[in-house]
């Protein structure tokens, strides 16, 4: 009796090793795609929503049997890494990435910490995709970064001149966080400002990044008398409280920023003071946006329950990975293949509605296609959500 | 120069409340608490929930915000600090405790109420302008008399209450205050309490004007860290001294400086390197702790 119940259990454990080695061979093999970027701190935002907009896709991919690449279909494993917005940690993520053998990289979302994993990038054949604007990082001899996003000397421009024909403004303050992204974001707006013929009566006012209480910076800018008071690379977390300071001290004139802004913020930390304010939008609007887009939304809104409208641009960077993948399946390991491919790649772009393509762009800005076409997209906040200024295109 | 007073005024009364709860936990257990920034915006994060989010009035939020973190701060005491304390000599130990309890509640918050930027609505609307001199919305003149008021009351606390007698004894001599009978345990934790509960109650004043995010913690720790330094480190008095001092050199600063770039920081801690090497105890602390 004893043996045959020995017998019994080794015959189950045999079927149920079988049957768990049946279930591992059903299983699809995992494609790892790595996010790199700030998901703490003052600027936590920009790159939660990068983590939430892939972890989002990747979940969605899974859910629906997975990506299938070539023959073989994977699913998607998203591997992240807070980089605390410090070029340091920004190595030491990318490091990680390549010790697992990733070779697609989402982030940085800053210019110091994109510069910084460069070589690491370079070395190790990782194509990464930042939100930080340094020509440089895109211009030859640089090789592996692709702008994932509208760079500001894009955008401020058309912003500039969009405000020059239809609200008369002459001239323009700027004000910056005293740090790099927004510093470079400030002198490149002065630069495209003074081009269009706008006069600059104040560029030199910083401010610290930690600050809360925006009055005693804005006081000696508000001297000025600006028409247009423009917020250089301003983060999520400080734009209410700078565009509520400008107004309580009695600034009348048009405020802008090149960079993407999150409507229930400004409605919480400014209310109606924000009526009125000009930010680059994510990278969809009501009208723009398709089926998947929506129900991309809905996925984000159920797994995080609030939706981060700069996910609009964020959600882009991963379907591109894939789809330039799909077109060319052996840059799965290869990101010289990659890059060969990007210069022909074109797909429907399955989160607008016609017959938008996703495809490469940068040559006007850096000589080689290093940058994803995302629409440029101009909103002006009114009374609790953004209404679409204009849109345009890159290149 | 009106404008100057007033912003350094303001600045002060709101910097001297972060210092206050921050100096009488270091007075009363000798710990560096890391955390005293992620109380604060917890405590923001607790009035923008009752006030901004489910419509209570201000005064709830508030109330709430204090609750919590006293509640929140008595744990902490009860079951981190206090046992840490009995059982390690070694300051570092609490040092240690105090960082890796910042990091855990600035992943609660996160898990909690998210990574956004979060505000409420005013709660006085209006600005005092007078003749482009002075200009000061009425939500920042009441939240500095709110400020000055609570500062106030918590000097009359310590200085008339059995509670602030026994909590001052535990301050100025921990093993004297035993042997007259202060029960030590007990009011260790009910001053830690109080030092969060404070923490809690400028975050949830603040949140109506700067309103509140999750990387709001850190920076807030290390200003507090400043004004117990230039006040010195454990002295009621030294705390709100060090913050009136830190709000007008920051409003000083700003005002003269802006032309220089944004140096006003800068200067402020060279300043205050120089100060310290002159003054390690600060200006009312006592050389020997």
């Amino acid at each position: 009796m004893k043996r045959r119940t020995v017998l019994k259990s080794a015959a189950a454990a045999a079927a149920l090793s079988a049957l768990t080695a049946t279930g591992a061979l059903a299983e699809n093999p995992t494609l790892k795609i790595g996010f790199v970027g700030v998901t703490s701190g003052p600027a936590a935002a920009w790159g939660i929503s990068n983590q939430r907009s892939m972890e989002v896709r990747a979940d969605w991919i899974n859910e629906t049997g997975g990506y299938t690449i070539g023959d073989t279909t994977y699913d998607i494993e998203i591997v992240s890494f807070d980089d605390q917005k410090d070029p340091k940690r920004a190595i030491a993520g990318m490091e990680k990435m390549a010790q697992e053998g990733i070779h697609y990289v989402v982030g940085p979302n800053v210019d110091d910490g994109a510069a910084a994993v460069r070589p690491v990038a370079e070395a190790n054949g990782i194509m990464y995709f930042p939100y930080a604007f340094p020509k440089s990082l895109y211009s030859a001899p640089a090789s592996n970064a692709v702008l994932g996003m509208v760079a500001n000397y894009q955008s401020g421009p058309a912003i500039y001149k969009y405000l020059m024909e239809n609200e008369g403004v002459e001239t323009v303050a700027f004000i910056a966080a005293n740090e790099s992204d927004p510093l470079s974001q400030r002198d490149g707006g002065v630069a495209a400002a003074k081009e269009l013929g706008l006069e600059i009566v104040s560029d030199n006012i910083t401010y610290q990044v930690d600050t809360t209480d925006f009055t005693p910076v804005l006081t000696p800018v508000m001297r000025s008398q600006p028409d247009l008071l423009v917020l250089s690379g301003v983060s999520p977390a400080n734009a209410p409280q700078l565009i509520r300071s400008a107004r309580e001290l009695g600034f009348q004139g048009v405020i802008s920023t090149e960079t993407a802004q999150d409507a229930q913020v400004l409605r919480e930390g400014a209310g109606d003071l924000a009526n009125g304010f000009i930010s680059v939008g994510g990278a969809s609007t009501p009208e723009l946006a398709s089926d998947m887009m929506r129900e991309f939304v809905q996925r984000y809104t159920d797994m995080f329950g609030e939706y981060n409208d700069e996910s609009n641009t964020k959600v882009y960077a991963l379907e591109y990975i894939l789809e330039t993948l799909k077109a060319d399946p052996p840059a799965i390991d290869d990101v010289d293949a990659f890059q060969a491919t990007m210069d022909t790649f074109e797909a429907p772009n399955p989160y607008m509605v016609g017959d938008a393509k996703l495809r490469y762009v940068g040559m006007t800005s850096f000589g080689q296609k290093r940058q994803l076409a995302v629409p440029l997209v101009v909103n002006v906040y009114q009374d609790g959500e953004f209404e679409t200024l204009f849109v345009a295109e890159v290149d | 120069m009106e404008q100057i007073l007033a912003n350094g005024i303001y600045l002060g009364s709101q910097y001297a409340m972060i210092a206050l709860g921050l100096t009488l936990i270091f007075a009363l257990m000798n710990v560096l608490n890391f955390a005293h920034g992620q109380m604060y915006v917890l405590g923001g994060f607790v009035t923008y929930t009752f006030y901004g989010q489910m419509g209570f009035p201000f005064v709830v939020g508030l109330l709430m915000s204090c609750v919590t973190l006293f509640v929140l701060g008595a744990l902490i005491e009860k079951f981190l600090f206090g046992p840490v304390i009995k059982r390690s000599s070694r300051e570092e130990s609490t040092m240690l405790l105090a960082a890796g309890l910042a990091f855990f509640l600035d992943a609660v918050i996160l898990l909690v109420f998210g990574e956004k930027q979060r505000g409420v609505p005013k709660i006085v609307d209006g600005v005092f302008n007078w003749d482009f001199r002075l200009i000061m919305p009425y939500d920042r003149i009441l939240i500095c008399v709110l400020a000055i008021i609570s500062i106030v009351g918590f000097i009359l606390f310590m200085q008339y209450t059995k509670t602030g007698r026994a909590l001052r004894a535990l301050a100025q001599d921990r093993t004297a205050a035993q042997l007259m009978g202060v029960n030590v345990d007990r009011y260790s934790m009910i001053g830690f309490a109080l030092g969060a509960m404070l923490a809690g109650l400028v975050g949830g004043l603040l949140v109506t004007i700067t309103g509140i995010n999750l990387g709001m913690g850190g920076p807030t720790s290390i200003k507090a860290f400043m004004m117990v330094m230039i006040g010195g480190a454990g002295v009621i008095s030294g705390a709100i001294a060090g913050g009136i001092i830190l709000g007008f050199l920051e409003a000083i600063g700003l005002a003269v400086l802006y032309q220089y770039g944004d140096i006003t920081y800068l200067l402020i801690f060279v300043s205050l390197m120089i100060f310290l090497a002159f003054r390690p105890q600060g200006l009312m602390g006592k050389p020997w702790g």
